[in-house]
């Protein structure tokens, strides 16, 4: 039993499947992401399976379903930062981590989240990693970016 | 009624009824990919689209009901070029794997091909990537090959109330399957196989044994046993191009020998044996008071449906093994000790017109003494793919008899095969049972036919039993509903996973025949009333084992060979 959904659902009592968006999102602003656990209690809750709230939920790009890793990268699509090459900034780091947005690697380092607009504009293309911004970003700088957390990341771990 | 034409023809119809069923009726074929008899339309595909005078656009006559006045043309070259700019672009994102599938010859997409004389490759697109998923005892899903029509998640939600699978992700990504893109071995799926018996294309299909079952064949320590299922004598002919409905049970039986089984069996036999322990067991909960009404336990699909969805009711339900499982168990034990052979070189094989027989052979409640009862099961499309390899054709081989012990059977145990054939035949052994009189007619009507829910009240000796039958699991959970609302006039019930029963089971020939599945229904009922012995009880070989071997139904040796338990499942549901 997971006592922070079920605050949540607590709030939804006798709602049926319209509120089932809501709810996500809801759920996923207080944990972080979708889990298995969450979703069966969803599910419950709203007499909806698993594979149809999945499927709903997978619809949308806006809902993950693990757990953001140590450093979350933030990957800006706005318009100013389309223009300077945001696709080959996603390309270099779904290459590099080995995984799409929405996912986390084995290893629970990264995760890679792609967000409208983060209002930065003018550092275009523009990354956040757990909120701190990094400017003009290319593949070549991207590698060294992520060589900085994965020893940061090591050293948090064993030092 | 409304007239309209067609092709320049003139047709009455009934008003309300879609375009698509006015056409069958009058024999007018327009191909389909989404559609589902009986199922509200999708018009997902649009493959079935045809012209109307006076509307702007093609229209999908699946979705699109008949009008007064109507001008129809199904084939028109604008109608037929929409069909065939489809099918390019289903092939262009598919893998052109033909040779080497499965469903090469009677795949819907690749027949559409042919029709519509695809003769090249006029887009090319990008094959998405996708994982097979092998993680299934009994299916295979092969994303690739999917066409996104969805009738595997219609079926799945509405005819069987499991809703294992659902589409996933959209646009290019779209998919379809399981929750978190898991396996289905870790899924809701009841591993029914209604999905794959849908499916248009090769992108499901059954966790095939043949290799397994060849190997054992050939190898000369093996002792192998086979049994089949009441109702594949009257299936397996489909597959050899036979009408729908023909008892092929000699020259299966022929068939099986000449690949090499060393006994043949028929589950039919181990079909009255569950009557003996599950008759019993119903005249003991009711002298006993309960828990009522018991609940029947030969379709595997439906044991693990109430694992995971009514655990509270697994209490319900007879300990009784299956017959598949019953047969193998004494296969291994009565029979192995009357032969003298040792029971760990025997290998059993049974042919079922079910993918979740797989599933069942492999729990391991369902073994003694560390051997499985049954080690491989192949369905009724695997059996007839084993017999072509071979060289065999069906229409040309002499009958012959099936084997003793396990051959003789009554007419009750092959009704195991129909929905309502289990409770017919459990009432006329329990009648027995309760006044020592055979039942004046053995029939019972109204549990007869394809109608998902079924009920009856019969007296036996003065007490009022109530019965009820229920196929295709959505029905089931109409009844299970009702029954923890507190209903309470219920006795017994029969619950077969897939509608109809075991003639429409998820291993059966895929059929182009909408009337395959009634005639395969007449053809078991036929037996029935021709039958020298229609009731379980008087089987000969089976009061043989009895005083033999097992004692006493419900006895201690009974018991632990043919009887088993259930567990709670936690699965994503
Ligand atoms: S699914 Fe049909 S079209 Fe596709 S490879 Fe198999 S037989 Fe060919
Ligand atoms: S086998 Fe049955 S339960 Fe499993 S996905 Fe197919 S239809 Fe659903
Ligand atoms: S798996 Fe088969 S039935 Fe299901 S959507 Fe794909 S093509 Fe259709
Ligand atoms: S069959 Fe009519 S839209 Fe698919």
């Amino acid at each position: 039993m997971n006592p922070s959904v079920q605050t949540i659902l607590d709030k939804y009592v006798g709602e049926g499947r319209d509120s089932l968006i809501p709810l996500l999102q809801e759920v996923q602003d207080r944990e972080g992401y979708l889990s298995r656990d969450a979703l069966k209690l969803i599910g419950r809750h709203l007499n909806l399976p698993a594979s149809k709230i999945y499927g709903v939920a997978t619809f949308y790009n806006q809902f993950r379903f693990e757990a953001v890793g140590r450093y979350h990268i933030q990957v800006c699509r706005g318009t100013a930062c389309h223009v300077k090459g945001s696709a080959k900034v996603l390309e270099t780091l779904t290459r590099e981590l080995k995984i799409r947005p929405g996912q986390t690697t084995r290893d629970g380092l990264f995760s890679i989240e792609v967000v409208a607009c983060i209002g930065a504009c003018g550092l275009a293309p523009v990354i956040a990693v757990n909120g701190e911004f990094h400017a003009g970003v290319t593949p070549e700088k991207i590698k060294e970016i992520l060589r900085t957390y994965r020893k940061q990341g090591a050293e948090a771990i064993h030092g | 009624m409304v007239k309209l034409s067609v092709n320049n023809r003139n047709i009455e119809a009934k008003s309300g009824d879609t375009i698509l069923s006015v056409l069958k009726r009058n024999g007018i074929k327009v191909p389909t990919l989404c559609h589902l008899e009986g199922l509200f339309p999708s018009g997902a595909c649009r493959m079935c689209v045809v012209e109307v005078e006076g509307l702007p656009g093609l229209v999908p006559s699946c979705a699109y009901p008949v009008q007064d006045g109507m001008r129809i043309q199904t084939h028109s070259p604008r109608a037929v070029r929409a069909r065939k700019t489809i099918v390019e672009l289903l092939l262009a994102d598919h893998p052109d794997d033909c040779l080497y599938c499965v469903r090469n010859g009677d795949c819907d997409l690749q027949n559409l091909a042919e029709e519509l004389g695809v003769r090249q490759r006029r887009y090319a697109g990008k094959k998405s990537m996708h994982q097979i998923d092998s993680s299934s005892p009994s299916l295979i899903r092969d994303p690739a090959k999917c066409i996104l029509c969805g009738k595997c998640v219609r079926v799945c939600e509405e005819i069987q109330g499991v809703s294992a699978i659902d589409f996933i992700g959209r646009g290019s990504r779209a998919r379809v399957g399981p929750a978190f893109d898991e396996g289905l071995n870790v899924s809701s799926c009841i591993n029914c196989g209604q999905c794959v018996t849908v499916c248009p294309t090769g992108a499901l299909r059954e966790q095939s044994a043949l290799k397994d079952v060849i190997d054992a064949l050939n190898d000369p320590g093996k002792f192998v046993v086979v049994q089949h299922a009441p109702s594949v004598s009257v299936t397996l002919g489909e597959e050899f191009g036979i009408k729908p409905g023909t008892d092929m049970i000699g020259a299966m039986t022929t068939a099986l020998r000449r690949l090499g089984f060393d006994r043949v069996f028929d589950t039919s036999f181990s079909a009255d044996l569950t009557i003996m322990e599950e008759g019993s067991e119903l005249v003991k909960r009711i002298r006993e008071g309960g828990p009522l009404p018991l609940l029947t336990s030969c379709s595997p699909g439906w044991i693990k449906f109430v694992e995971q969805f009514y655990p509270e009711l697994i209490g319900h339900v007879s300990s009784c093994k299956s017959p598949q499982q019953m047969l193998g168990a004494i296969a291994k034990s009565y029979f192995a000790e009357r032969e003298g052979i040792d029971p760990a070189r025997m290998y059993s094989v049974s042919i079922m017109p079910c993918t979740a027989k797989k599933f069942e052979a492999e729990r391991p409640e369902l073994s003694s003494g560390g051997l499985a009862d049954v080690d491989a099961v192949l369905t009724t499309r695997e059996a007839a793919r084993l017999i072509r390899m071979r060289g065999l054709d069906l229409n040309s081989l002499p009958p012959e008899p099936a084997d003793t012990p396990f051959g003789e059977r009554s007419s009750a145990g092959k009704l195991f095969g129909v929905s309502g054939g289990v409770m017919e035949a459990a009432a006329r052994s329990a009648h027995y049972l309760l006044t020592g009189e055979e039942m004046a007619d053995p029939v019972i009507k109204s549990l007869r036919g394809l109608d998902g829910i079924k009920e009856a009240t019969i007296t036996i000796g003065g007490l009022e039993l109530g019965l009820a039958v229920a196929s295709g699991l959505a029905n089931a959970r109409k009844l299970l509903d009702q029954i923890r609302a507190g209903r309470k006039d219920l006795h017994f019930m029969e619950v077969m996973t897939c509608p109809g029963g075991c003639i429409a089971g998820g291993g059966q020939p895929v059929s182009s025949d909408p009337n395959a599945i009634r005639a395969r229904m007449k053809s078991l009922y036929a037996i029935d009333t021709g039958a020298a012995n229609r009731v379980s009880h008087r089987n000969k070989q089976i009061q043989k084992i009895y005083e033999e071997f097992l004692g006493e139904p419900l006895g201690e040796r009974s018991h632990k060979l043919l009887h088993t338990r259930y567990v709670t499942r936690d699965v994503m549901i």
